[in-house]
């Protein structure tokens, strides 16, 4: 692949306009809809059912209410003949059985148990503290890793890039209305991890340019930057997105909406690394004294 | 000369993979579903007489058994599918008989050079196998409070033998108070309890003319009542599970007070749940003499429905912890009844008290500790969860004393085999110090599991077709290097996933297949350097040498970070999560010594050390 010379930081405004415009979006969203938390985070009880043949869904729902079972949610999962009964409101522990043997009493089609989850509701809030904490504890750490690998500038570049990432792709499931689950923020995690992992590389080229180009500007240095990895960023991606695009595909319902995170996420994540660090660096005002220090002014010798 | 690896260096590559190769063999052998036999009992033994005996019983049946073995735990029967497993698990529990206890399984046909190396399969997480999960919270202001109810006991006996009058006992909020009528008995009091229970603070008041002693836990008391109480109640769940009679079970701490129970291949959660969450306990009492004062009183309904109701005396004579054996079996008239041994100290003190009550009766009280939660409504218009616990008390039978009681007795009264059976499990595997509850349960059943198996392996197939194609085709002679390693890295990661016994969960397979879109990462930033040498004219060999050079560093920093962020999700994630996490950061590791070192070593055979080969990148 020939290098390419395409003037990135020549649409610097627009990009900015671009992504600011996403962020307020997302944070809107998120700040009126919320995100739709799955049972992990909220506590409650969830039963998956298979049926031998498909069933009608407002049948269930009227047996259900019928055994005094008001506050529930009966939703198709995956296929036609899979059933998912959620209770938000659900305290106590046996609930989950109950419902079972209540759907079983139908006696008609055959009910087996795919799964049934019960989550108390303070161990569904614990799960979300420690999320959220462990998402901020991965930002910090990776500042720091970067702050001492590259300098400060990079790493405020960076880990603003990722936030930009993370935020967009939380914004994405507050608007479609996707539920967040714990497998969800697992892949939320992998999203930082790799669009790091992208950031990084364009930071890399652009902190050995600085050593390399002596006479150029630090505009003119971060575009050639951007230009000399785009290569690798769009190829990276795409195996990547391949892989993703099956895993949605084929991977079944259990990861459906991990897979989705990852794609969002990825998308935002390669857009971000090409067109956010470095526009943030540009912004910091980066220059060639912040990656190597000035020579030392010779100290007089006054010792004879 | 450049691009030449020295021969070890080539071997020491063989040699690694060679030795992946070996630990990741065992995964492509399926497991067996298979037959746990085992037994509690010290007076059955599994031999091969219940092996035989599970023989006869199956071929009766006509059930196909693949194989039956002896083990060090007991014997395996081994089945061709998971339906004559199934089919399998009654008749052999019916042949057998309640000494043997029978457990579903899967197991390792790993072959034996394999197994002697130390190799063996990756493990399955739940969502793959099937099975519960059980997250439990040990109540332990509960158990703070029972402490407090047996010292209580404790401390008036002692008060009574030494002859210092006080007036009452109450216990509030964690805190035993003893009314006296007179200073000079409270300054008594004080003496002799603070010498005989070192472990409590002791304070004293003043409320109009009474005096008070006030006695609390100190800090290291009450935090050591509490570990001991998470402790024995491990113990006991630990003890439980192994009478359910399930094959590798996980009982575990989770922070200061919360146990994990994970069940493989359990499918019967209530029956589970029923065992491992029961607080059942017994307590012997002495029906209430004339004599008994109205604060050592305490009247209590029998268990039969009866509504009949009786006063016992409130010392406790022995509790079902002294209870070293219980079985349950049948008396004369066919009802259902549990024969007891009780260990030396219990025996003891039995017989001691029932000497000197010879003609009294004694009550066999049966207690269930519960806990109820209701959801209140804050100032602020959330809910907030307040739970309370509570015991139920009932008395199962009350029978006269005919004779000093020894070591071993039986009691009946109950309403069911089913509860004598329980009852008596429940004794031998030792009651819970605290209460618990549950706070998460998670039920995955067998056919989700291998549903969950298919889809990802099936996706991780495609998913590694998708990038090889990609990168043949992209970097021609190049591209099959990468392909052969990643295709390493992928054996590599299975052969440490079964080296550290991880378990692979369904995260764990997504995992997998995202490592190898990135695994490719390395190669693609190594082959676009190289690329960009060529574009400026350098000769082959120095481009492919400070390609490999020039993109190191950045390889280095990039992975780093990115298995920093795995690491962080490894320690605050949980089940699923740290799956996830788990493969990841192996993947990473493994990706980065084959897309380094592998793809060299072959970029060296291939063109090392000849002149300006024409390079197909």
């Amino acid at each position: 692949m020939k290098v390419t010379q395409i003037p990135f930081m020549a649409m610097r405004k627009i990009v900015a306009v671009f992504s600011l415009t996403l962020i307020l979006i997302s944070i809107g969203s998120l700040a009126t809809k919320g995100l739709q938390f799955g049972l992990d985070f909220t506590g409650g009880t969830l039963v998956e059912v298979n049926y031998q043949e498909a069933p009608k869904l407002d049948d269930i729902r009227g047996l259900l209410a019928e055994n005094g079972y008001d506050d529930v949610v009966v939703q198709n999962f995956g296929s036609p003949t899979d059933v998912v009964v959620r209770m938000a409101n659900a305290f106590t522990p046996t609930l989950g059985d109950e419902v079972l043997s209540t759907l079983q009493s139908n006696g008609e089609i055959s009910v087996s148990l795919q799964r049934s989850e019960f989550v108390g509701a303070q161990v569904g809030e614990e799960l979300r503290e420690q999320g959220g904490l462990g998402m901020l504890l991965a930002l910090a750490i990776v500042m720091i890793y970067v702050a001492v690998r590259f300098q400060f500038k990079f790493s405020v570049a960076s880990v603003a890039a990722l936030a930009h990432d993370v935020i967009i792709t939380l914004g994405f499931f507050s608007l479609f209305d996707v539920e967040f689950d714990l497998t969800v923020l697992a892949a939320l995690l992998a999203v930082v991890g790799y669009s790091l992992n992208d950031t990084i590389v364009v930071c890399d080229r652009i902190r050995e340019n600085f050593r390399i180009m002596r006479d150029t500007t630090p505009y003119d240095l971060v575009n050639e930057s951007i230009n000399q990895t785009l290569g690798r960023t769009l190829i990276t991606s795409l195996t990547t997105l391949f892989v993703l695009i099956v895993l949605f595909v084929a991977g079944g319902e259990a990861i459906h909406n991990f897979s989705m995170a990852l794609l969002v996420g990825i998308v935002i994540g390669t857009y971000s690394s090409i067109f956010v660090a470095a526009n943030l660096l540009l912004a910091l005002d980066v220059k060639r004294e912040d990656l190597i220090p000035p020579p030392k002014e010779e100290l007089e010798d006054d010792l004879p | 000369m450049l691009n030449k690896y020295p021969l070890w260096k080539y071997l020491l590559i063989l040699l690694v993979l060679a030795l992946g190769l070996l630990y990741a063999f065992p995964n492509l052998y399926p497991d067996d579903p298979a037959l746990q036999l085992s037994t509690q009992k010290s007076t059955a033994t599994v031999d091969e007489r219940a092996l035989e005996k599970a023989r006869t019983a199956l071929s009766q049946a006509n059930i196909d058994l693949k194989e039956a073995e002896l083990t060090s735990a007991g014997g395996t029967l081994r089945f061709n599918s998971g339906e004559d497993q199934l089919a399998a698990k009654p008749v052999v529990a019916a042949a057998l008989g309640e000494d043997y206890v029978t457990a579903l399984n899967l197991v390792p046909t790993t072959p034996e050079w394999l197994s002697s190396l130390g190799a063996g399969p990756a493990k399955l997480g739940l969502d793959l196998r099937g099975g519960v999960h059980f997250l439990l919270e040990v109540d332990t202001p509960a158990a703070l409070k029972q402490r407090l109810e047996v010292t209580s006991s404790e401390m008036k006996a002692a008060l009574r033998s030494d002859r210092i009058r006080y007036r009452s006992v109450d216990i509030a909020e964690g805190i035993l108070s003893i009314r006296f009528l007179q200073q000079s008995d409270l300054d008594l009091a004080e003496n002799l309890l603070t010498d005989e229970f070192s472990e409590y603070r002791f304070a004293t008041r003043q409320v109009d003319t009474d005096y008070f002693l006030d006695v609390s836990f100190t800090e290291a008391s009450k935090a050591e009542i509490e570990s001991y109480a998470l402790q024995q109640n491990l113990t006991t769940l630990r003890n439980r599970v192994n009478e359910l009679g399930v094959a590798e079970p996980l009982v575990q701490r989770q922070g200061s007070n919360r146990i994990v129970v994970e069940l493989p291949g359990v499918q019967d959660t209530a029956a589970a749940k029923r065992i491992i969450g029961a607080t059942a306990n017994l307590e012997f009492h002495l029906e209430a003499g004339l004599d008994t004062t109205g604060s050592d009183l305490e009247t209590l309904t029998f268990r039969d429905g009866s509504g009949r109701s009786a006063q016992l005396e409130r010392d406790i004579i022995i509790t079902g912890d002294s209870v070293s054996d219980a079985s349950s079996s049948f008396d004369e008239n066919g009802r259902p009844q549990v024969n007891i041994s009780l260990d030396a100290k219990g025996g003891k003190q039995m017989s001691k008290v029932t000497r000197a009550a010879v003609g009294r009766n004694m009550a066999v009280v049966f207690i269930e500790h519960k806990s109820r939660s209701r959801f209140v409504e804050q100032e602020d218009g959330s809910l907030e969860e307040v739970r309370r616990s509570y015991s139920e008390k009932g008395i199962i039978s009350l029978a006269t004393i005919q004779t000093t009681l020894g070591n071993s007795f039986r009691i009946t009264g109950l309403d069911s085999p089913r509860e004598s059976s329980e009852l008596a499990l429940l004794l031998r595997a030792g009651a819970l110090a605290a209460p618990i509850y549950f706070v998460e349960e998670r039920t995955i059943g067998p056919s989700l599991g291998a549903e969950n198996i298919k889809l990802g392996v099936g996706s991780a197939q495609i998913g590694l077709l998708v990038v090889m194609l990609f990168m043949l085709v992209y970097y021609k002679v190049f591209g099959i290097f990468a392909n052969v390693s990643l295709a390493l890295n992928i054996i590599l990661l299975m052969a440490f996933m079964s080296l550290l016994s991880a378990t692979l969960t369904l995260p764990g397979i997504a995992g997998i297949v995202l490592t190898m879109g990135m695994a490719v990462d390395a190669n693609v930033l190594i082959f676009s350097r190289i690329k960009e040498e060529l574009a400026n004219g350098t000769p082959s060999q120095q481009a492919i040498h400070s390609g490999f050079n020039r993109a190191f560093t950045t390889i280095f920093d990039a992975n780093i970070t990115t298995l920093l962020v795995a690491v962080i999700l490894f320690a605050v994630g949980t089940g699923p999560v740290k799956g996830f996490a788990v493969t990841l950061s192996l993947g990473i590791l493994t990706s980065m010594f084959t897309a380094i070192v592998v793809t060299r070593a072959q970029v060296n055979l291939v063109y090392g050390g000849r002149k300006n080969k024409k390079l197909y990148i």
